[in-house]
């Protein structure tokens, strides 16, 4: 009945709509870096059947009225007054970014959170973990005495404090953790504490456990809940010698020798923390190779660079089956079995070990059982909208979900611009976020980035297609500023069609890889093609000529280009 | 017989560069694969994980022999004991780097065999450059670093724990690489690290290279402090001496070297004293009694300390980090030897469970062993009280300095007939002699050592249990 009433043209390809087998396996990977959490808990009270079953009149009408504002402008009176036109259940990054982009558009916002302002992203997340990894980037950077001699300096032994260090993440935190805060306050976001679960249409209660329920009713809902570390069964997580990323934010302490399960993003972003601070890291990896997902050519270099050189070892292939934490004058103890035949393979005795295996959804005691919505391992389903699927299929008006919590791109900035899709929609504007557009970044050092598909990704889907795909290359050795700052180490590909110059991907490994990648992913967003934007002019000497390098080895077939836009004369 | 392995590598002039491996066992044979490599270095092995250095006893081949696999080629002496080292390969010994009574350290090239005839004068100018840039062996050169690997095959005693899976070696992740850049064989390493396992430290002592310097973690404590201590230690180093015309200075021995590093190392332990008077006219009718079958007063008497000590296991504790009791679960009882001019102390293992007349044919055994320098590690560190008798001299007390591991001492002297008056006034002559155990005050008070030591009287006035 919704969807008939949203025969809205989709302004993307729809290859764009709906996201292949191949990136979903991109997804997965990037669900283990990033994401965010906002709420720890919910508090599941039970079914609320009853008010449902009494409001519905109100009901119907409402279906009426989400009928009627696709049709006409947004803006129309509601036929029923809400507390809120919005209420966002998570006040993470995609909760945040949801909130303000509202208020910007005149709708009266409340942002609910029963744990801790910011989410996952800014307490347990992107944020410290950025503030561990400018330490590491130094200490590995003064460490590195080849590199100190080649500048002409001398520096006697680096030595850090493990305490500052740790408190240097955590101050991070609470000052972003404050920004956030105060910039809802100010835009005159309501923020409501206590864990929100959705009673019925358009209705959520919020409150502390414990305590009274207070009841809010919204034209519309965002579910914005995001995730948890995700423990694979047969781990035992002590939070002192087995860990997930949320105690290893705090540094409390630094072992000789520690387990990294999984080399994803959280996985690698910890190895180079780690080993910069003295430590030695093992790899534990379910796939045959390291760091799955990313580009194979990427990937490769950066096992050159990021793991053979350094007092990393890894195990492939393999699930550990069962890690038992240091107790009883033991190490921490990690059962390995194949990844393929199951079959007991190898033990591993460590000092700590680090569950980076991903994150699941939280998404519990949401109350979703209310409206008629089964998640999907623990995802909320939704279309690619983010409006949430119910059950049999259909679509939950005025409900949306945003972010970790529907699993379609666990990164922080992701959940941000599908709050940023919703509230267009809300307010009118049909939006379809292209979410080969976001780009991510693995803040190694060098940092790891993409945005796009991946080689593998674009062959397949070239093939499927029947197009033909070219591979621009490009080394840092042959960027000034970066051997200016002795950083010649890295590569940046550009993955892109010869008929059209259409940009399908972009993957650099090398300095400052995480800040280069947006003029690419600008382009995709913008659908800006490879023949318009070699005439940028790029600054000189900046590492971004690599990119300008990238697009101008690129060959596009001449009868594809059009004509560009006349200069404008200034 | 427990054999120690080590490989050494090899500098070659050819683009090989690969480990050989000796063998070396107390006066025994082996042997190793052949590798495809012209001139290979024989490196001066660990035979201990405390070893930082060893002595050439003497050269058994000389320049210019040939040598078949399994001979062999030079006797290093250790600690404790006299190691031959036999090579893995049939070749020539082209070059003695090191020579007769020169010591080197872990891992540097002592000899260098070449493979034929035609390398031999190409080895010689090696050795030629080698001795003249370090005289008797300094240090290993960096650049063709010197990959040796060290295992005692047999465990090691002292070794703090094993790996939680038995029978696993348990390497870390640099470690691994550090052997893999040095070929060293990481299956020939004994960890030192926390659960047994190996550490690049490990690694890079088998390897010979000076360890690099680890990520620094600091306490946030003043710099200014630690730039003073750094600075007045130094100035503490060297205390002369005044000459005296006509001394004579010889070098330590390995095994004097090792005594006065104990020795050393003793006085951090808090210790104190406790002697008693024991009667010995039964121990000494039991002594002829059993003496035709073997049983010498050495036994009788570590086998009646073992006994005390089963009753008294405090005294059998070691206290090893300053925070807690080191139970030791087993009673060895060492006991102090003379031995060609050094000090050993072959250890009666499990002495409470062995029978007199076992524990007297075990330490036959060990003395021979002693003597010829061919005692293995477990069978002189292993102890956990350490009995001393000079009795024999005619000393009638003294006191022994408590080695360190240990928490005991026992210092026995001889026995000798002492007027003695009963409670009732009557005197009479009795054999006595006078014990004086040296104890750590950290694990063992005085009246824990005052109780062993009545025990250890009972059993000595009343001796028959002893022989059951």
């Amino acid at each position: 009945m919704q969807a008939s009433v949203s025969p809205l043209s989709t302004p993307l390809p729809p290859q764009f709509t709906t996201r292949s087998n191949s990136n979903l396996r991109l997804c997965g990977l990037r669900k283990e870096a990033f994401g965010f959490r906002s709420v720890s808990q919910f508090q599941n009270r039970g079914s609320h059947w009853t008010s449902v079953v009494s409001r519905k009149p109100r009901r119907r009408r409402q279906l009426v009225f989400s009928a009627s504002a696709t049709v006409a402008d947004n803006g129309s009176v509601p036929l029923t007054t809400f507390d809120y036109d919005l209420v966002i259940i998570g006040a993470g990054v995609g909760g945040h970014g949801a909130a303000l982009h509202a208020v910007e558009k005149g709708l009266k916002t409340a942002i609910i959170e029963g744990d801790i302002m910011g989410g996952t992203c800014v307490n347990r997340g992107c944020v410290p973990s950025k503030a561990l990894l400018a330490v590491s980037g130094r200490m590995r950077e003064l460490q590195d005495e080849h590199h100190m001699k080649a500048l002409g300096l001398q520096i006697a032994a680096a030595a850090y404090d493990r305490q500052a260090v740790a408190d240097h993440a955590n101050n991070l935190a609470s000052k972003i953790r404050g920004n956030l805060t105060n910039s809802l306050k100010a835009l005159g976001v309501d923020i409501l504490t206590g864990f929100g679960t959705i009673v019925g249409p358009q209705k959520v209660k919020y409150g502390k456990v414990g305590l009274s329920d207070n009841v809010v009713t919204a034209k519309d809902i965002i579910i914005a809940t995001g995730s948890v570390p995700f423990v694979p069964k047969g781990i035992e997580v002590d939070g002192k010698t087995v860990i997930t990323s949320d105690h290893a934010l705090k540094l409390e302490f630094i072992p000789d020798w520690i387990a990294i399960v999984g080399s994803g993003y959280i996985g690698l972003e910890f190895s180079d923390v780690y080993t910069a601070l003295g430590s030695e890291v093992t790899f534990i990896e379910a796939l045959d190779q390291l760091m799955p997902g990313f580009d194979p050519e990427i990937g490769k270099l950066a096992q050159r660079v990021l793991i053979n050189p350094r007092k990393i070892d890894y195990h492939t292939g393999v699930f550990a089956s069962k890690i038992t934490p240091a107790k009883d004058g033991k190490p921490v103890i990690i059962e390995l079995i194949d990844a393929k035949t199951k079959e007991p393979k190898d033990t591993v005795e460590v000092d700590a070990a680090l569950i980076a295996t991903g994150r699941a959804p939280f998404t519990k005691g949401l109350g979703l059982e209310n409206i008629n919505v089964e998640t999907q391992r623990g995802f909320v389903p939704v279309d690619e909208r983010m409006r949430v699927i119910d059950a049999d299929g259909n679509l939950v008006p005025h409900l949306y979900c945003i972010g970790d919590a529907n699993g379609k791109l666990m990164l922080a900035h992701a959940a941000s611009a599908q709050g940023i899709s919703v509230v267009e929609q809300l307010t009118g504007k049909d939006h379809v976020l292209n979410h080969l557009s976001i780009p991510a970044a693995c803040f190694t050092h060098p940092e790891i980035s993409m945005v796009g598909l991946t080689e593998p990704q674009a062959r397949e889907k070239a093939e499927r297609e029947g197009f033909e795909i070219s591979i621009a290359k490009t080394s840092f050795k042959a960027n000034t500023k970066a051997l200016a700052e002795n950083e010649g180490e890295g590569l940046a590909k550009l993955i892109y069609r010869p008929d059209n110059g259409e940009i399908l991907g972009v993957h650099i490994f090398g300095m400052h890889a995480a800040d280069l990648i947006h003029e690419a992913s600008n382009a995709i967003a913008l659908g800006t093609r490879v023949q318009d934007i070699k005439f940028a002019v790029h600054a000189h000497p900046t590492l971004s000529e690599v990119l300008d390098e990238l697009y101008k080895l690129a060959k596009v077939n001449p009868h594809a280009t059009k004509p560009l836009n006349e200069p404008v004369a200034v | 017989m427990a054999s120690l392995s080590f490989s050494s590598s090899v500098s070659s002039s050819t683009p090989f560069l690969r480990p050989s491996a000796f063998f070396l066992k107390p006066r025994s044979i082996s042997r190793l694969p052949l590798v495809r490599a012209k001139i290979r270095e024989i490196f001066m092995p660990a035979l201990s994980s405390t070893m930082t250095e060893g002595k050439i006893v003497s050269w058994v081949k000389s320049e210019g022999d040939v040598l078949s696999k399994g001979e062999a080629v030079v006797v290093v002496e250790s600690d404790k004991a006299d190691m031959d080292v036999e090579t893995f390969y049939d070749g020539i010994l082209a070059a003695i780097v090191v020579n007769d009574g020169e010591t080197a350290p872990v891992g540097a090239p002592i000899g260098l065999l070449a493979e034929t005839e035609d390398e031999v004068a190409e080895a010689k100018a090696k050795a030629a450059a080698q001795s003249s840039s370090a005289p008797s062996a300094a240090a290993p050169k960096v650049e063709e670093s010197a990959p040796v690997a060290t295992k005692a095959e047999a465990p090691a005693p002292a070794v703090a724990a094993a790996p939680a899976t038995p029978g696993k070696v348990v390497a870390t992740p640099y470690a691994k690489k550090l052997a893999k850049q040095h070929k060293v064989d990481i299956n020939k390493l004994v960890g030192t690290g926390p659960f047994g396992r190996i550490t690049p430290e490990d690694v890079e002592k088998a390897a010979g290279i000076t360890p690099a310097p680890k990520a620094n973690v600091v306490a946030p404590a003043a710099p200014a402090a630690s730039a003073a201590t750094s600075a007045a230690s130094p100035a503490k180093a060297a205390t002369s001496f005044p000459e005296i015309p006509g001394s004579n200075v010889v070098p330590f021995t390995t095994m004097q070297a090792a005594v006065s590093k104990n020795m050393v190392e003793s006085l951090s332990v808090p210790t104190f004293r406790v002697g008693y008077p024991i009667s010995t006219d039964a121990l000494d009718a039991l002594y002829e009694k059993v003496k035709p079958k073997g049983v010498t007063m050495t036994a009788l008497l570590a086998k009646a300390a073992a006994m005390a000590l089963v009753q008294h296991p405090v005294v059998n504790a070691t206290c090893k980090d300053g925070k807690s009791f080191t139970y030791n679960s087993s009673i060895n009882i060492a006991v102090a030897v003379a031995i060609n001019g050094g000090l050993i102390t072959p250890v009666l293992q499990d002495a409470d469970k062995l029978d007199l007349y076992l524990l007297s044919q075990k330490w036959k055994e060990l003395v021979e062993k002693a003597r010829a320098k061919q005692l293995q590690p477990q069978e002189y560190n292993s102890g956990t009280f350490t009995l001393s008798n000079l009795g024999m001299f005619g000393v009638d007390r003294f006191d022994a300095i408590l080695p360190p591991g240990q928490g005991a001492i026992m210092a026995v002297g001889a026995s000798k007939p002492t007027v003695v008056a009963d409670k009732d006034g009557f005197f009479s002559v009795k054999n006595k002699m006078l014990v004086n155990v040296t104890a750590d005050h950290r694990v063992i008070y005085g009246a824990d050592l005052a109780a062993f030591l009545q025990t250890f009287s009972k059993i000595i006035e009343n001796p028959e249990s002893l022989t059951m």
